[in-house]
């Protein structure tokens, strides 16, 4: 690990003023996974500007109605927040369904935005990677890609967005705030994240040295009947291979209102607005879940080892919507 | 401006208070073992992955080899070393004894320390993923089998001694009062 100098920031502008835009500095806040890459060599900060003291570790109701979630709040306090688990029950799922319990106990929201893919070709220094080192190549394409992206995708990169809280968020039009030395700033999460076009080195729309203060939880009255379903190669402890997020209000037996998000299959949570627009209005059977879900996929152009999640996100969408139809029928 | 590589922090560990220069490079894990002599907490993958190194930060379960030592001043850690009270274990390590929750006993400091944690986190009415319906009004989760496992997922055994493991978390869970009030109680109550 490169040699690094570490400050506390005192408040907000402080931190901000800290890191002075440095492009060789970070914010560490739980280091779950900055820490981690600088072991590896991927991250190589001059300076770390620690935010993780900042009091920005409260849930409070907003305005709107909704609910206000500060960047320094726990993975775990989010998951365990009475009023989210009520209000947003996908959302306390998904953070549920990632990572163990001491990465939850150390992570915190602001921090989950900003991990860094998992792709292995990212986290080997040894290996080209046009995330990593901009120019160097793909080699995931014709390599191991069995986990990357079906959707989004380019020929500079196919990697996933790991995180599952984002994926909930995201279908919850989640807004992101932060500050910079010019003053404060916000973006929805669908917004956050960059297109991966031929740069995938530039994930996300924050400003250079922006730092994330809050997330803000619209009032979502359908979220209340909603879900994470998760799938991996072990039954814990590991990233999705796929995953969703979904919310869904039926009533008379036609969808009223619905919400959709895919994990694992882009290089950003994936809002399946295409499969919304198709639930919406329709009748809340199988055959109109099947078909919201093959509307939202015909976007799908999978890699040579990567074709099942084509079929996986198929059914998995028709299993939670179903799961979903079915609890409110009881 | 200058770069400073290194500082004096002083930790609190197990209730006493440590002195010392570090690397800002050092890991609460090799500060713990290499500087402070107290190598009860193991380092098993040093990627934040297996679980061996877990040690209470706050009353909370961390891995210490992705916490920086730096940022741990001010912080109460508990190891393994700080669990117990004099002779008298917790008795969450008495229940590992009683019902054999080993084979090498490498991962068992990581274990006790993420399974007192977890009752805690168990107590306070966290949900877990193996809970189904998370919200309030479903009412709290019993300790099942099913949740004990999913909640000790960080916590890898290379001997594969998960099923003692599990019951000896499911033997400590009997005593969850006097886990959650931080009691230690006499030895071999918990049985």
């Amino acid at each position: 690990m490169k040699e690094f100098d570490y400050r506390r920031a005192p408040d907000v502008m402080g931190a901000v003023t800290l890191l002075d835009n440095d492009p060789d500095a970070r914010y560490l806040a739980g280091g779950t996974n900055l820490v981690d890459l600088m072991k590896s060599g991927v991250e190589r900060p001059a300076r770390l500007v620690d935010v993780r003291e900042l009091p920005l570790d409260r849930i409070e109701p907003s305005p709107d109605g909704g609910l206000h979630v500060g960047a320094t709040v726990s993975n775990s306090d989010l998951a365990a927040h009475p009023e989210v688990r009520s209000r947003y029950p996908m959302l306390a799922q998904a953070v549920l369904a990632g990572a163990s319990g001491q990465l939850r106990n150390m992570a915190t929201v602001g921090g989950n935005l900003l991990q860094r893919t998992r792709c292995a070709y990212f986290t080997d220094t040894t290996k080209p990677c046009n995330k990593r080192d901009p120019g160097s190549g793909c080699p995931a394409l014709s390599g191991e890609h069995h986990n990357h992206a079906i959707l989004g995708a380019s020929e500079s990169c196919v990697a996933v967005h790991p995180s599952d809280m984002a994926v909930a968020l995201t279908a919850l039009d989640a807004v992101v705030h932060y500050e910079t030395a010019h003053g404060q700033g916000e973006v929805r999460l669908d917004q956050l994240y960059l297109p991966v076009a031929d740069t995938p080195h530039r994930e996300t729309a924050l400003p250079a040295g922006a730092l994330i203060t809050g997330i803000s939880l619209p009032p979502v009255s359908v979220a209340a009947h909603s879900r994470y379903r998760k799938v991996r190669e072990r039954a814990s402890y590991a990233f999705a291979i796929g995953s969703v997020a979904a919310a869904l209000d039926v009533r008379d037996g036609v969808v009223r209102d619905a919400r959709l998000a895919f994990g694992a299959v882009a290089s950003r949570p994936w809002r399946a607005r295409t499969a919304e627009r198709a639930l919406i209005g329709a009748p809340a059977t199988a055959e109109t879940f099947a078909a919201s879900a093959e509307a939202e996929l015909a976007a799908a152009r999978p890699l040579p080892h990567n074709g099942y999640k084509v079929t996986l996100m198929h059914n998995l969408t028709v299993a939670v919507l179903s799961e979903l139809t079915e609890a409110v029928a009881r | 401006m200058t770069l400073q590589t290194s500082s004096v922090v002083t930790l609190h560990i197990n209730g006493e208070k440590h002195t010392l220069p570090v690397d800002h490079r050092t890991t609460l894990l090799d500060a713990l073992r290499e500087r402070l002599d107290l190598t009860g907490t193991k380092k098993g993958c040093d990627q934040g992955q297996c679980g061996a190194c877990t040690v209470l930060v706050d009353g909370r379960r961390t891995v210490a080899c992705l916490q920086l030592a730096v940022a741990t001043e001010g912080r109460e850690v508990t190891t393994i070393e700080g669990v117990a009270d004099g002779d008298r274990l917790h008795p969450v390590q008495q229940a590992f004894l009683d019902l054999d929750g080993y084979q090498c006993g490498y991962c068992t400091p990581g274990q006790i320390c993420s399974a007192i944690g977890m009752l805690a986190e168990h107590a306070a009415g966290w949900p877990s993923a193996a809970s189904g319906d998370v919200r309030p009004a479903a009412g709290p989760t019993p300790l099942t089998a099913d949740e004990i496992r999913e909640r000790m997922s960080g916590n890898l055994c290379r001997c594969s001694a998960y099923t003692s493991i599990v019951e000896a978390v499911e033997r400590a869970a009997e005593t969850a009062d006097s886990i959650k009030a931080g009691a230690p109680v006499e030895s071999g109550a918990a049985a």
